[in-house]
């Protein structure tokens, strides 16, 4: 009996917890959708508005940072989904000269980020007169070393027979990563899709850096000039709105496929 | 025979070659570049590069902004990684068996990690906003009088550390739902059966063969603890006085704001060699001592 009422008190607990961790996401929604006044004066009253979404939309460009934002994402994962699979496909199955001391030189990006190169890379960039372009953006990110090793993992894992059979069937190397590893490793490409997808979304430091006109701005470039062109604290209700406007295709998406999304996370293997 | 080899070989080198290619620009000659030039003056005094040897980091033992920004972050590290990981096991354990309410756990629990750094920094912001912030409503509802979190040196760091952990402990959590499902169930069963605990089967069973997770977690919440330093450019720009300062964000700011390159790149050498060492500590060091099964 005791042991039943334990694990009940700890639950509840771990819900409150739960609760306290939905605080600052719940405020932030409500302060969004209240005329100013009434977000500071006090908590209860009940007047809403959408002013504040029409306010922010019309007083800087984010349509056209919600544009460079997908076009980034997009493009970047399409192109780490090419670079990786081919790595890895040859880390996983191709016996070549060289892999053991290879495969050590691209766990170094694993250990050496980007963001921690941004100054030599920005002397780079502008070496390339790539400055201040969305591929300028993009470049660092094209190959992923966490790709890599993740697929890699997966592809060791599909069984040999399945390639000998299709070569015997008179397919290429190349034939058989994309019509026999490439499709029966939808799970991982779904935990990297995720992964990718959310790491370019949310980056900051370095598009900040790269970029300075409108054209070529992200998301979370455009926020933060938003919110730091008012002065400390007068304009909590329109930040709260643009912030909102930033986070939610995301938190959609999470919302819809959580199951999934924490699913493949947990049996991806990601380490 | 050998005509066999030398395709596959070739098959190998061209399928790696996209990646190889971005890696080399963007990892392994900034690498290089950073080496060669933290040897270098490259500031706004002089029109070209000088070669002055180890001078650079001899202003930087020299830089007390230096030793502050270290300090900084070391206990930053110390107020984010372990405080990070305990919560995220405790999220774990109860996310896995929750009676009720597992998706909401899960949910609540994780969307911090989803959201972007300077999203979360405007909402923390508007939390620790003297006056109209929630935590400053909270103590005039307690009668408490007001804290200024961001504006005051004694507590600006612990105010970026609640938000930090409240940011990455879902993250962790997942490892740790990912560790959980590896434990064979037997061993649990086998514990029911002899009447053991709940306690020590946490501290004999799940604890310990979660060690090589919580290895894991504790060097990527490490390595975050020197990288994460978005929120820093909304809330605080490292101040005040340099109290909220830290490694990765003084980069930032020797670089794009002095524009003292030969400086910027000897930081970012001590950087470079801060996470090799981490790295080293988990392949050498700890990793030989944990007990896998």
């Amino acid at each position: 009996m005791t042991l039943k009422w334990g694990t009940k008190i700890g639950n509840w607990m771990m819900l409150l917890m739960a609760a306290v961790w939905l605080v600052p996401l719940v405020w932030m929604s409500v302060t969004a959708f209240r005329p100013r006044k009434a977000a500071l004066s006090g908590f209860w009253s009940l007047d809403f508005t959408l002013g504040n979404f029409s306010t922010v939309w019309s007083a800087a460009p984010f349509a056209v940072y919600y544009l460079n934002t997908l076009l980034i994402v997009v493009c970047v994962f399409a192109v780490q989904m090419l670079s990786s699979t081919m790595a890895a496909y040859a880390f996983a199955r191709v016996p070549f000269a060289g892999s053991g001391i290879m495969f050590l030189l691209f766990l170094i990006q694993i250990m050496i980020p980007a963001d921690v190169l941004i100054f030599p890379n920005y002397n780079i960039l502008k070496d390339l007169s790539l400055l201040d372009t969305k591929l300028g953006i993009m470049l660092p990110y094209l190959a992923s070393a966490f790709g890599i090793f993740l697929l890699r993992q997966m592809f060791k894992t599909i069984p040999f027979e399945l390639e000998e059979a299709a070569l015997m069937e008179g397919c290429s190397k190349w034939q058989v990563l994309w019509k026999v590893y490439f499709p029966l490793s939808r799970p991982t490409y779904v935990a990297f899709a995720l992964v990718s997808i959310s790491y370019q979304w949310n980056n900051f430091l370095w598009p900040l850096i790269v970029t300075n006109s409108v054209e070529n701005r992200p998301l979370t470039v455009g926020l933060s000039i938003f919110a730091q062109s008012f002065e400390v604290g007068v304009q909590w209700t329109e930040v709260s709105a643009a912030t909102l406007l930033v986070i939610t295709p995301l938190l959609a998406i999470f919302l819809l496929f959580q199951r999934q999304f924490i699913d493949s996370f947990i049996h991806s293997g990601i380490k | 025979m050998s005509g066999n080899r030398w395709r596959t070989n070739g098959f190998a080198w061209l399928l790696l070659l996209p990646s190889l290619v971005i890696l080399v620009m963007f990892t392994f000659y900034p690498i290089f570049l950073t080496l060669r030039l933290s040897l270098y003056q490259a500031d706004l005094a002089v029109p070209e590069p000088i070669f002055t040897g180890l001078d650079n980091f001899r202003r930087l033992a020299a830089d007390e902004v230096f030793w502050k920004v270290m300090s900084n972050n070391i206990w930053f590290a110390l107020g984010t990684v372990p405080a990070g990981i305990a919560l995220a096991l405790l999220m774990a354990v109860s996310a896995n068996k929750a009676l009720r309410g597992k998706w909401l756990l899960r949910t609540a629990f994780f969307y911090p990690t989803l959201i972007p750094m300077i999203a979360v920094a405007n909402i923390w912001l508007f939390i620790y906003t003297p006056e109209y912030g929630l935590f400053s409503r909270l103590l005039h509802a307690a009668g408490l009088s007001d804290l200024n979190w961001l504006g005051s040196p004694g507590l600006v760091q612990w105010a970026m550390i609640i938000m930090i952990i409240w940011k990455e402990a879902g993250y962790f959590m997942i490892f740790y739902l990912a560790g959980l499902q590896n434990i064979p169930k037997d061993l649990y069963e086998a514990a029911q059966m002899d009447g053991v605990g709940r306690v020590t089967v946490f501290r004999k069973i799940t604890f310990p063969l979660l060690m090589p997770t919580t290895l894991f977690v504790s060097i990527v919440a490490l390595t975050n603890a020197f990288k994460l330093v978005d929120h820093l450019m909304i809330m605080t720009r490292g101040g005040p006085n340099n109290a909220s300062n830290l490694l990765l964000y003084y980069i930032y700011e020797t670089a794009f704001s002095f524009w003292d390159q030969g400086m910027a790149s000897a930081l970012t050498v001590v950087m470079i060699g801060l996470l090799l060492l981490f790295a080293a500590f988990q392949f050498f060091g700890l990793d030989k001592r944990i007990h896998y099964n």
